[in-house]
């Protein structure tokens, strides 16, 4: 059964995932090229980074072929919302508010109507003045 | 609309290394927002921003607001109300028209709002609207566990609701707004998307009323001191 996790503005199709009640188990097969993490005897992994699994509570995580990943998600300190075959994964509020307190203008990529994309840094040089708006 | 009046900046203001970036957060995309941006026919990026990556990234919670952002990327004022008023509360709904009073008080807080822009553009960090960095962090809001939870429901909603899911969708809505009730651009969104009467309706102006003494757009203080 087909899965979707939402996360950074992407979406990951997760082919052969399988649901636990609240919880999206991911093949190790698959993990990689999924979400970027890898298992390996010092923890989950992602690039440099590794975070050891919390100790007696392995199994909760990690089984001979699959990785609770969402599970995982949320020991990390992420969000998370869950309906059916599709999970979304937040920011975590500590991570926003040290961007935000950094007073770095984060980065984004939107198009215009045309299509053509966008990104805040192509206007590096400038004084941006940022403004929303919406139909509603 | 705001799209006009930010055009006729940009057109004064690009000559001094000005840009304006306008957002339009809709989930709907092209089809809500397209009318608009082809009626304005904008000449500086004017984005759709279907997913509401911005107000994620921002902190925002209604709309107009808006973010300075200096020639390096800092930001020099982080988000607050971009040159409105809460004067739309005082409209006679069934003539559509707000007391001389109000009208007289939101264009003055246009007024002085886009004067303060246009000071920033000519001047940059000398600026005195350029807020300085004790003042810029104290203006933040931090976000909240309950706040980033309610941003996976909304954009789990988002989802559903693009994938022919309505129902699903208002449910996750639903928890959003539950979780943020600050969050003007959650409701708002979600009504227009479960029927696009219901933003401007009376589930809105119930909500606005609800509100009581607070504000719907809070006032900007200019200047550290103002």
């Amino acid at each position: 059964m087909p899965h979707t996790i939402l996360a950074e503005g992407q979406r990951i199709p997760v082919s052969s995932g399988r649901s636990e009640g609240a919880d999206l188990w991911i093949p190790m097969a698959s993990l990689g090229a999924a979400t970027g993490w890898a298992i390996k005897p010092e923890g989950a992994c992602k690039g440099e980074v590794c975070v050891p699994m919390p100790r007696g509570r392995e199994a909760e995580f990690v089984s001979p072929s699959a990785f609770n990943y969402t599970a995982f998600m949320r020991y990390m300190g992420h969000p998370i919302a869950h309906r059916g075959d599709t999970w979304c994964i937040a920011a975590r509020p500590e991570d926003r508010n040290e961007q935000m307190r950094s007073l770095q203008a984060p980065d984004f990529t939107l198009p215009d109507i045309d299509g053509n994309l966008h990104s805040l840094s192509d206007y590096r040089g400038k004084k941006v003045f940022l403004a929303s708006w919406a139909s509603w | 609309m705001d799209l006009p009046v930010w055009q006729a900046l940009y057109t004064e203001l690009e000559a001094k290394n000005f840009v304006v970036i306008s957002v339009a957060l809709d989930t709907a995309g092209v089809a809500a927002a397209g009318q608009w941006i082809r009626a304005a026919n904008p000449t500086y990026p004017c984005l759709i921003d279907s997913e509401h990556v911005v107000a994620d990234l921002y902190g925002m919670v209604n709309v107009p607001q808006a973010v300075w952002i200096d020639e390096e990327g800092m930001i020099v004022r982080p988000t607050e109300t971009a040159g409105t008023t809460d004067g739309f509360r005082h409209m006679d709904r069934t003539k559509f028209a707000m007391p001389p009073e109000a009208i007289a008080s939101l264009r003055e807080t246009r007024r002085t709002y886009l004067d303060a822009l246009r000071d920033w553009a000519e001047n940059g960090a000398e600026s005195r609207y350029a807020l300085n960095d004790a003042e810029r962090l104290a203006r933040l809001t931090p976000t909240t566990f309950d706040d980033q939870m309610a941003r996976a429901h909304f954009t789990l909603g988002e989802y559903l609701h693009e994938e022919g899911r309505p129902n699903e969708a208002q449910v996750e809505f639903a928890e959003a707004k539950r979780l943020h009730p600050e969050s003007w651009e959650f409701a708002r969104q979600a009504w227009a998307l479960e029927d696009p009467s219901k933003s401007g309706g009376p589930e809105f102006w119930d909500a606005v009323a609800a509100l009581g003494d607070k504000h719907y757009y809070a006032p900007v203080r200019l200047t550290a001191d103002a």
